[in-house]
């Protein structure tokens, strides 16, 4: 058996919105392998965004126990938890979050410059590959502002891969984007995914998990359903076959 | 996360902005500027001041003989005859603190030179007086100390008398010139020192033996006044007392008793209009302190609108591994880089409108070096304490709610 990346166990985190308390997440456990591609689902207010940033170690659970790598995060003060998010984990956000004015080798060298123990050198090259690894190469000095959406996600998503993460955890990452985009980024997804990334990709897009190897559905707090793909699409044969836009 | 990485994207920010930032900056430019140009402005005239002053010989001191009853009616103090020769042997003798020390006694009335005369006044004192007025021989010698017991008709001309004298140019030295039927050997000429603060020409006067103008232009027995200098300006206040001293032991005066003299110093004079002129420029730096102070009001106005405003890329860099101290440490160098380039160019700024004045306006100015660091120094402080709160603002934010920020 592949090894455990995410382990949770019966995970609750409580909000107190003035004097009341709501329940985001109702007692929650799971476990995703090394090499899974991980599509989480709910409608909103399903508390998808909380397992988010619970797995993305911004918040922490009220109850029950998470292990990213085996480390216990629960216990973590926040900048024990920082140094977490910089060395295990790549986020891919909705709105791709480029530092505006910056240029894609910049933008993607950041997570780089909050680890003191990497050379300027070493930044430079990894952010190189990282960028060549999304199909950018060509573009590293273009300024985010200069750049289209997709260009503009791949570029969060190169910066999501330059610190070698054990996770990648990518919010909505198509939601801001047009289909055949939408699909060109899938079709990235599902190529990290067979170079051996483990990604979660949560999303509100029930087609999405088509393309993914493993589906978890919440509603209300609660797992209500968590099912491997058997039959994974290819996200590239849809690509191919979408028209290019020429109107 | 290290100081180099933590300055490149204070600087990449910065230059993000560049047109915000030069204006934010030209708060703290205007600051400094404004307050080295006004401690330019004030350290200059006091200092013009101070070297006027000292020109008269500032740790100089006066003992005039002071006004005293004589049955109800208060004396003027030209009448009055307590000062004595005798009083200056014991002053010479005794005071530790007086480096210099000569009798005075003056007159005015007319120099003749054959044709040729003009009014003028005898100033009777002995060799120490050039050291105290700070003059010099310019021709010829000073009389000696032979002269003074003697009470030698030999006299030193100021630059005014020679001229008024000898209209041609020819040299004075050994000729025998009048003051009123007194004939005198000119034995020197003074190096001239033109008009002093109060308008008064301090060349025309001619020196003399003190005992010459008592014995034989006055024909008095006491002095007019003592002038003497202390060992230095700062022991002046010490000096005076100490003279005081001597004279009312040597006066036989009990302790009720008033003064029967006077002592005066320079360093009164030059006290009090310093301490006027360093009110003026503590006023004028007070003011540019304020524009200052204005300027690093803007700084943290600007940081605080640049945190709100780029509230979203704090939380992606929280999200990608920031620390709270990373994330306040970027603001605050920006914060500090704004306020030290600012007062760099200040100091800049604030030199040429230093030079701008001296060379324009034609008033004495000094740049020190103190005010220099003092601005700069302040203004750094002030970038870090204005930069402090919006920094610390941004790095308590909520990496989950900054992401999303809208």
């Amino acid at each position: 058996m592949a090894k455990e990346i995410i382990k949770i166990e019966n995970l609750r985190r409580n909000f107190k919105v003035g004097s009341e308390v709501v329940k985001a997440l109702r007692g929650v456990t799971f476990s995703i392998c090394e090499g899974e591609f991980v599509t989480i689902m709910g409608s909103s207010g399903s508390g998808k965004s909380t397992l988010l940033n619970t797995i993305g170690c911004l918040d922490t659970p009220t109850s029950g126990g998470y292990f990213l790598d085996g480390v216990d995060v629960k216990s973590m003060g926040k900048n024990e938890r920082a140094r977490l998010r910089n060395r295990k984990i790549g986020f891919i956000f909705q709105n791709y979050n480029l530092l505006p004015k910056t240029t894609a080798i910049e933008n993607v060298e950041l997570p780089l410059l909050y680890n003191s123990s990497i050379s300027a050198k070493e930044r430079l090259s990894r952010a190189k590959e990282a960028l060549e690894a999304v199909g950018l190469g060509d573009r590293m000095m273009h300024k985010s502002n200069q750049m289209s959406g997709g260009q503009q996600q791949r570029v969060a998503i190169a910066r999501a891969l330059v610190n070698d993460p054990v996770i990648i955890l990518a919010d909505e990452a198509t939601g801001n984007l047009d289909t055949r985009t939408s699909f060109s980024i899938l079709t990235l997804f599902q190529k990290l995914h067979r170079a051996g990334r483990t990604i979660i990709f949560v999303t509100h897009n029930p087609e999405i998990a088509q393309y993914s190897s493993r589906n978890i559905v919440l509603r209300d707090g609660k797992i209500v359903s968590d099912t491997y793909n058997d039959s994974i699409r290819s996200a590239q044969e849809v690509y191919e076959s979408l028209p290019e836009e020429n109107d | 996360m290290n100081i180099i990485n933590l300055l490149k994207i204070a600087f990449k920010a910065l230059n993000n902005n560049k047109m915000r930032c030069f204006l934010t900056m030209l708060g703290v430019i205007i600051g400094v500027g404004a307050v080295i140009t006004m401690l330019a402005i004030g350290e200059g005239s006091k200092a013009s001041i101070k070297s006027q002053i000292s020109e008269m010989g500032s740790n100089m001191i006066m003992i005039m003989p002071g006004s005293e009853q004589r049955g109800g009616v208060r004396q003027s103090k030209d009448d009055m005859q307590s000062l004595k020769p005798s009083d200056y042997e014991v002053l010479k003798e005794n005071a530790k603190l007086l480096s210099y020390i000569t009798p005075s006694v003056s007159s005015q009335g007319q120099w003749i030179n054959g044709n040729n005369n003009y009014p003028s006044q005898v100033q009777g004192v002995n060799s120490e007086y050039l050291d105290i007025r700070q003059r010099h021989i310019s021709d010829g010698q000073m009389f000696t100390e032979q002269d003074v017991k003697s009470a030698a008709k030999v006299c030193v001309l100021g630059k005014t008398l020679v001229d008024n004298l000898f209209p041609n140019g020819e040299s004075p030295i050994g000729c025998v010139v009048r003051f009123g039927k007194i004939p005198m050997t000119v034995i020197g000429v003074l190096e001239p020192k033109g008009y002093n603060t109060m308008g008064q020409d301090q060349d025309d006067l001619a020196l003399v033996p003190y005992t010459t103008v008592m014995k034989r232009i006055l024909a008095i027995d006491y002095l007019q006044g003592i002038n003497a200098s202390a060992i230095s300006e700062e022991q002046s206040m010490a000096a005076m007392e100490e003279v005081s001293e001597i004279l009312r032991s040597s006066h036989k005066l009990r302790a009720t008793d008033a003064d029967d003299f006077q002592v005066l110093s320079m360093q009164e004079l030059s006290d009090m209009i310093s301490a006027t002129s360093s009110m003026m420029t503590l006023l004028l730096a007070a003011v540019a302190g304020i524009s200052l102070l204005v300027g690093g009001i803007g700084i943290m106005n600007i940081m605080i609108v640049s945190v709100t405003e780029r509230t979203r890329e704090i939380g992606l860099r929280m999200s990608i591994g920031a620390k709270g101290r990373d994330i306040m440490m970027q603001f605050l160098i920006e914060a500090i880089i704004i306020s030290v380039t600012g007062g760099l160019l200040g100091i800049t700024l604030g030199g040429l409108a230093t030079w701008a004045v001296s060379a324009i306006a034609n008033w004495p100015v000094r740049i020190d070096a103190f005010s220099v660091i003092l601005s700069f120094a302040v203004c750094t402080f002030i970038g870090i304490l204005f930069g402090f709160y919006p920094a610390a603002k941004a790095s308590k934010l909520d990496p989950i709610e900054a992401i999303r920020y809208e």
